[in-house]
């Protein structure tokens, strides 16, 4: 049995009085211990959605309308307030996007750490404080004693970020969940945080979910890909196989307009169009309306996931 | 910012404050105030006059006489009272122990109130009884307080007769001169509905500021995060959420504290509470100027100093203005 | 912002805006047409008769038909009094608002277009009197006008003293309203245009940036009229506003109050309940226009 698995996972939100529209419509996932899983999608795609929905975290007036999310054979969207409370943070924890607003401005680096080690342990205030300290140590933060007592403004959003990660490994989580994690850090400290989440993970024999919408990162992290497109997964599979050989057409698409890709003096590709918002999805697939190999099947029925990928005009992989 | 600097530049802005009040209370006593009518009768002659006048100084060019007064006003000598013939300053300050009682009631009320209220509105918006209390806010923020005020002396005064609607009962003077009402029952009982009163002016202003700094507080990403760690919800809702609303309410507050002192104008004049207000209303109806003078001076005063408490509390409770000086 | 007749459509399709809007015309009507249907006139004291004082409500034992809602200690009828004191009341309130819309949209404008020291200068001045509050400023004012003038002068300029003084008081609210909006138009393209094509400054001001500013200028109008009304009330009520023998809703309630507890309750009741419905439908209209022309003001709340 996975470690994780996330089954038939659907999230609305009500539309008017009556009427729901979803942002998750059938999601499927399987994570083993110790893996590192991308998720890769446009913003809107409904990346975060499935992130924060794994730790039944979806705020209202959103609601998981139908699934299940099996972590070690248990549903975490039945536990009780209390039981899923011991495993965020605990045993899944998460990671922001943006570090300027995941701390809370009026709290010391220190509050913010140990009222998490306290939510979880028996520990005394010094024993915890020990703790914290060298966990930052772990994540390189300089003259970590002293940045205890430091509010979140007085340090640098790569510090800040730092400090999040420090945050998540805390209790020695078997899954951590970074949510765009470099995405709104200076291109310079991206790297330099990557590697870092990437180090610990394999330190520590954490699993890790990518939420991200750059394909040329999970390549460098992840064993596995998942690729999404307005609230489903269109394709899934080894990163390796995914990366060199595409089969959903918008895989394909997001690969040419990676800029690595393109030779030099070309223009960057972009595929045509941009995706549709929950609330106006066209019928059937819901790529279609960009897609060139799209037929009269694409406009009708919605491709189920066959084989790792959802179409009914695959591009021909390299194993196939 | 270090705490001297601090403090240097807020007297400063006290400085520029009191000055303004001073020429505003010196121009008053220039235009409005005859010290001659007080001094001597109708029957003095002209000539007579003219001699006194120049023995007052009352001939003297403008800024000797304001320097004059502001050498007097410093040394706690704003003139004296036409009608109470004592010291202007003495019969303001015996009248502020009343006032400072009325506005401390009206302040608890209205903090023990607002912030569970305020609270509950933003945690359960949509349940019937947030409905009920922000409906009802924007029904008293429609009643003008002297309204509420003819109410309360009538249903609780007269009609039912279950609390004392005029004046402050039973007072007990503090070995350092201070009439409290606190110390008795009568004087409890007596404080219950002014300060019911003089709170509920505050109390739907801060009922919506309160819920609405809670509800976007709740939506922020550092909630959201502060329940990915798993943290107990009151722990999120009260450390992580309530904490951020405080800001704005300690600004607003400050804010109010003029409307507060006006207030309690209107709220002691219903209630013919012996404070300062009621007796700033007196002095008004009997064109008694030293006394207006003394009033406008004290109430600035109290305004400057109360504020320069609210500032304090501010960057006490506000990491980002707290810069080196402390850690960093 | 949203056309006339989506504005119409959502006006009709809220009961709440509809219920203020009908109390508000009605109040409006009334006082407007008071000369011509009050039943008395409370001013010509030919047509009072102090044996008619202190009459209960028409219904009530030893009412007369001629007084509906009772008399007052000096003979003049409730209703009459009520509809010519609700247009002094809608006057002051209407005229301080207009001081202040005139006072606070220029200075407003100054302040955003300017920027710099006048800018900062204004606005410091704005903070320090909106924390000096309208209503200490009113009461200080008008405690000075009646102690340096004698009782009939001040009779004659009560009306003109109060739409001043709460107009002054009231500026910064549309300046800084009207300034935050400026730097919103600052940056867009056709200022800029204006610019290049050398218009005058004033022209760029009034021309261009002022009809954009006008939507959040609408919304507060309403609400600062029932802010008025009710500073009005509460000055005539502390007897340093309105007269009694010109009275505003306020000295009305302030003429009543000592009767309540001999028992002529409806001199101050009545009043009270037209001050209350006056201001509650202006602010309920004020806050319908914020949410229908505005949403953003409204964020965070909702």
């Amino acid at each position: 049995m996975a470690m994780l698995e996330v089954q038939d996972l659907h999230v609305a939100f009500p539309r008017g009085k009556r009427d729901e529209v979803e942002a998750l419509r059938g999601v499927n996932l399987q994570l083993e211990k110790g893996e590192r899983l991308g998720v890769v999608g446009e913003s809107g795609a409904g990346k975060s959605m499935l992130a924060f929905a794994i730790l039944n975290l979806i705020a209202a007036p959103g609601r998981v309308s139908q699934g299940r999310v099996m972590f070690h054979g248990q549903d975490l969207l039945k536990l009780s307030d209390r039981k899923i409370r011991g495993i965020r943070g605990n045993r899944i924890s998460m990671i922001f996007q943006d570090p300027m607003v995941t701390l809370n401005p009026v709290l010391t680096i220190g509050t913010q750490m140990i009222e998490t080690l306290k939510a979880h342990r028996r520990i005394s205030d010094r024993d915890a404080r020990k703790l914290c300290i060298e966990r930052l140590k772990q994540v390189a933060i300089p003259s970590a004693e002293s940045r205890m007592d430091a509010y979140p403004h007085e340090l640098s959003g790569g510090l800040r970020q730092r400090v999040v990660i420090a945050i998540a490994l805390l209790t020695d989580p078997e899954l951590i969940i970074a949510d765009e994690p470099t995405t709104a850090l200076d291109v310079t400290i991206q790297a330099e945080i990557m590697s870092l989440i990437l180090k610990l993970c394999r330190e520590n024999d954490v699993a890790l979910i990518l939420i991200t919408h750059d394909l040329g990162v999970v390549a460098e992290v992840t064993e596995r890909i998942m690729i999404m497109y307005a609230g489903l997964c269109v394709e899934e599979g080894p990163t390796k196989q995914i990366i060199t050989a595409p089969r959903h057409p918008y895989t394909s698409g997001l690969l040419k307009a990676l800029p690595q890709n393109a030779g030099r003096g070309q223009r960057l590709y972009q595929i045509p169009g941009s995706m549709p918002p929950i609330t106006a999805l066209p019928r059937g697939c819901a790529y279609h309306p960009r897609c060139e190999f799209a037929d009269n099947g694409c406009r009708t029925r919605i491709p189920p996931l066959q084989g790792g990928v959802a179409c009914f005009n695959p591009l021909k992989g390299a194993s196939s | 910012m270090h705490i001297l600097a601090f403090l240097i530049r807020r007297a400063a802005q006290a400085m520029v404050v009191m000055f303004v009040i001073s020429i505003i209370g010196f121009s008053i006593q220039d235009n409005l105030g005859d010290p001659l009518r007080e001094l001597v009768g109708q029957s003095v002659s002209e000539a007579e006059r003219e001699a006194l006048r120049d023995e007052l100084g009352l001939n003297d060019p403008f800024l000797v006489q304001y320097a004059r007064f502001l050498g007097n006003a410093v040394q706690g000598d704003l003139g004296t009272s036409y009608f109470f013939k004592r010291p202007a300053i003495e019969v303001i300050l015996d009248k502020f122990p009343a006032t400072f009682e009325l506005v401390l009631g009206a302040v608890f009320i209205f903090v023990s109130v607002s912030i569970p209220a305020g609270i509950y509105c933003a945690i359960h918006r949509d349940s019937w009884l947030s409905r009920i209390i922000m409906t009802g806010s924007i029904v008293g923020i429609s009643i003008p307080v002297f309204l509420t005020a003819i109410f309360m002396v009538w249903l609780f005064g007269v009609e039912l007769g279950w609390l004392p609607a005029f004046g402050r009962g039973d007072t007990v003077t503090l070995p350092w001169g201070w009439d409290t009402g606190f110390l008795t029952w009568d004087g409890i009982s007596h404080l219950i509905l002014p300060s019911i009163t003089l709170s509920s002016i505050m109390l739907p202003l801060f009922i919506r500021l309160i819920r609405a700094e809670m509800l976007e507080a709740m939506g922020t990403d550092y909630v959201r995060f502060a329940r990915a760690k798993g943290l107990s919800t009151w722990r999120v809702r009260y450390v992580h959420a309530f904490r951020n609303t405080l800001l704005p309410v300690v600004t607003v507050g400050g804010l109010m504290i003029g409307t507060l002192i006006a207030y309690t104008i209107l709220t002691e004049t219903v209630f013919q509470w012996p404070g300062m207000g009621f007796l700033f209303l007196e002095a008004v109806n009997r064109v008694d100027t030293p006394l207006i003078i003394a009033y406008i001076i004290v109430v600035g005063l109290i305004f400057v100093v109360v504020n320069t408490i609210v500032d304090f509390i501010y960057t006490l409770i506000n990491p980002m203005v707290k810069l080196p000086g402390a850690k960093g | 912002m949203i056309s006339f007749s989506a504005f119409v459509k959502r006006f009709f399709s809220d009961p709440v805006a509809i219920g203020a809007g009908v109390v508000l015309l009605v109040l409006v009507l009334m006082a407007v047409l008071a000369p011509l249907i009050a039943p008395q006139n409370p001013y010509d004291p030919l047509q009072l008769d102090i044996m008619d004082s202190e009459m209960p409500p028409s219904w009530k034992p030893g009412g007369d038909d001629r007084f509906l809602l009772g008399t007052d200690a000096q003979g003049r009828g409730v209703l009459s009094t009520i509809m010519y004191g609700t247009g002094i009341s809608l006057l002051i309130g209407v005229g301080a608002v207009i001081v202040q819309a005139v006072l606070g949209i220029t200075l407003g404008l100054i302040a955003g277009y300017k920027g710099g020291w006048i800018d900062s200068f204004l606005m410091r001045l704005a903070d320090i009197q909106l924390s000096l509050s309208t209503l200490m400023m009113a009461i200080i004012a008008l405690a000075l006008f009646q102690a340096a003038f004698d009782a009939n002068t001040y009779a004659d300029y009560a009306i003109i003293m109060l739409i001043m003084v709460i107009g002054i008081a009231e500026w910064p609210k549309f300046a800084r309203t009207v300034r935050s909006s400026v730097l919103g138009e600052k940056k867009k393209e056709y200022v800029d245009a204006a610019r290049v094509i050398g218009l005058p400054a004033r022209r760029i001001m009034w021309g261009h940036i002022l009809p954009n500013t006008l939507t959040p200028v609408l919304v507060i109008s309403t609400i600062q009229v029932a802010e008025a009304i009710m500073i009005e009330a509460s000055l005539s009520f502390l007897g340093l506003g309105m007269p009694t023998d010109r009275p505003s809703l306020g000295s009305l309630i302030r003429s009543g109050f000592e009767f309540i507890f001999s028992g002529s309750w409806w001199i101050t009741l009545y009043p009270a309940l037209v001050l209350i419905a006056l201001v509650l439908s202006l602010n309920l209209l004020g806050d319908w226009l914020r949410d229908v022309l505005n949403p953003k003001l409204r964020r965070g709340e909702d």
